[in-house]
């Protein structure tokens, strides 16, 4: 038995979504993002939780998980920045505003910073081209970015006025 | 030069809420439809020509036409929102600004192949899209728009969104399936001859956002009313995107048949101040590379764009600057394509990562010309050799940029 469960509402969502499809394999997706908005990450109990829930081994909902990107297999920090790095953020200065935000915030693409605060990745095409240059701050989408809109964001994380 | 059918209602303020999307038209078709049998309006979509909005245009109503016979097996509609092809990014701005169009459109489609469930497939990333299109799905249920009837008709709809997570692979209809169907998103091997596609061993017809939201309009006005616009063999609109180092970056609507000089220095604004044309890759980064002179030549529709050595794609055009290297460009596409080959053709797998390390050599001035050939002999063995079009299009992309800028690549050889 796994030691992970869903809290009662996420349990209420999950029973909504195997009403929704001709079988219930088409709930992955949706477990995953359920675990993942639970948590913060996916960790193997709940893949072993999920396996059970869905009548798949561990390995099989293993395969999934690691095959969809947007699913982190290991804890992240509270805020994650996803910067997009595809041709039309580069053409419109997506490098520069890398640079800027790991020297503002000291990590690397793909690090948590020390106090837990901020993940960093750098990501493909996120769909917001003629937004250029743009990252994803906890999902949302913020585009034409400036070194200033950065700093007021990263600010507004960490809870100062600038 | 703007056209707008889908687009009309975008720029009305909280367009997306259903009382204001029906003061302004949405849903108005519905009673026309019922009026028909699911074959006229499949009929009246094969004779509008509307074509398939995602990047391979192909018919729509020829597809639906490959449904089978009703039989005691459910049907689906798939409707593809997976929009990952960079310089693509109009779907969201159906999802965003008219999702009651999108919601009518499957009613029509649905009705027409006899489905009574759709999923809206949205890529994972575009949280507050799919959050957008939720909402606009819980009024119309709330309404009666959709669920056991369709605005007192008898005919039933449901709509289910699916958040993808993380796969351009999953924008491949067939991957798109194996995803909803909860798994990995590796394409489908293809049937010798046409077929539909079968979700669970169930008949199902997937189409892109924007052709279903073009729908409605071909239900309301015929097929007449569609093919006034665009050209002979690329009937009516679509939604343009442009993106890069131009004034006005965003997505326009238009009929095919522009001059997509035209559109850059007019909707596009133009480029940037103090920066020059060098070249443009016309319909998300798939398309192989127009140089500046080809793009005073390059015609926005589907027969013209062939006619030059390209495709028009998703429309989703990136604008590059005389001031950026061809090098960059080519191996910042191929980072992408390294990063989202689904692994499972070898020649696609490891043919990419050899693209992406021999560019690395090129730009740390460690190469030779021995180098830009392998990389042109590795682009031939992807090509044609693999299960989807993901290879191809990488050979289509890489190898026209290093075949139109070769001085570029030569200059970092040692």
């Amino acid at each position: 038995m796994s030691t992970f469960v869903f809290t009662p509402q996420n349990e209420e969502k999950f029973q909504k979504y195997l009403t929704r499809y001709p079988n219930s394999d088409s709930c992955m997706l949706p477990a995953l993002w359920l675990v993942q908005e639970q948590e913060n990450w996916v960790s193997p109990e709940a893949m072993v939780y999920i396996g059970e829930r869905l009548n798949k081994s561990p390995m099989q909902v293993y395969e999934v998980a690691t095959f969809y990107t947007m699913f982190n297999l290991k804890p992240i920090g509270k805020h994650h920045i996803e910067l997009c790095k595809t041709l039309s953020c580069m053409l419109c200065g997506s490098k520069e505003i890398k640079e800027h935000i790991k020297k503002t915030i000291g990590i690397e693409p793909g690090q948590t910073s020390e106090d837990g605060l901020f993940h960093l990745s750098e990501v493909e095409c996120l769909g917001a081209c003629g937004g250029a240059p743009m990252f994803a701050l906890d999902g949302n989408y913020h585009e034409k970015l400036t070194i200033d809109k950065v700093d007021g964001l990263i600010n507004q994380c960490k809870g100062v006025e600038k | 030069m703007i056209t707008k059918i889908v687009s009309k209602n975008f720029d009305i303020p909280n367009s997306h809420k259903l009382e204001i999307a029906k003061q302004n038209g949405r849903y108005s078709s519905i009673e026309k439809l019922f009026s028909m049998s699911p074959s006229d309006v499949t009929s009246e979509v094969v004779a509008s020509g509307l074509r398939g909005k995602g990047g391979g245009g192909a018919p729509c109503g020829p597809k639906w036409q490959l449904m089978p016979e009703i039989d005691e097996r459910p049907r689906y509609l798939i409707v593809n929102g997976d929009e990952s092809e960079p310089g693509t990014f109009k779907d969201r701005q159906i999802f965003e600004y008219d999702p009651h169009l999108l919601i009518e459109g499957i009613i029509c489609s649905c009705y027409a192949i006899s489905a009574n469930h759709a999923y809206i497939y949205i890529r994972g990333e575009y949280k507050f899209f799919s959050d957008r299109m939720q909402e606009a799905i819980d009024e119309a249920y709330e309404a009666g728009i959709i669920g056991e009837t369709v605005m007192g008709h008898d005919f039933k709809v449901d709509i289910t969104v699916h958040r993808g997570a993380g796969a351009y692979i999953c924008g491949e209809k067939s991957a798109l399936i194996e995803s909803l169907e909860g798994k990995r998103g590796h394409p489908r091997l293809k049937p010798h001859g046409k077929e539909c596609e079968w979700f669970f061993d169930n008949p199902a017809t997937v189409n892109n956002v924007e052709t279903i939201a073009s729908v409605p309009n071909i239900v309301e006005n015929g097929a007449q009313g569609y093919t006034k616009y665009g050209t002979e063999k690329s009937p009516g609109t679509m939604l343009f995107a442009i993106s890069g180092p131009v004034k006005n970056p965003g997505v326009y609507e238009m009929a095919y048949g522009n001059k997509m000089i035209d559109f850059l220095n007019t909707l596009g604004g133009g480029m940037i101040e103090g920066k020059k044309l060098k070249a443009i890759i016309p319909g998300g980064s798939s398309c192989p590379i127009l140089t500046a002179a080809e793009v005073e030549k390059a015609v926005l529709d589907y027969e013209s764009m062939w006619d030059i050595g390209s495709t028009l794609g998703t429309g989703g055009m990136i604008v590059i600057d005389e001031d950026t290297s061809m090098v960059d460009v080519a191996k910042n596409l191929i980072e992408f394509y390294h990063h989202e080959s689904c692994g499972q053709c070898t020649p696609c797998r490891e043919g990419c990562g050899w693209i992406d390390k021999t560019l690395k050599k090129v730009l740390d001035g460690n190469a030779s010309k021995e180098d830009i050939q392998t990389i042109l002999d590795v682009c031939e063995t992807m090509n044609g050799k693999t299960i989807c079009v993901f290879a191809p299009a990488v050979k289509d992309i890489i190898k026209s940029i290093l075949l139109k800028f070769p001085e570029e690549f030569e200059k970092h050889l040692n």
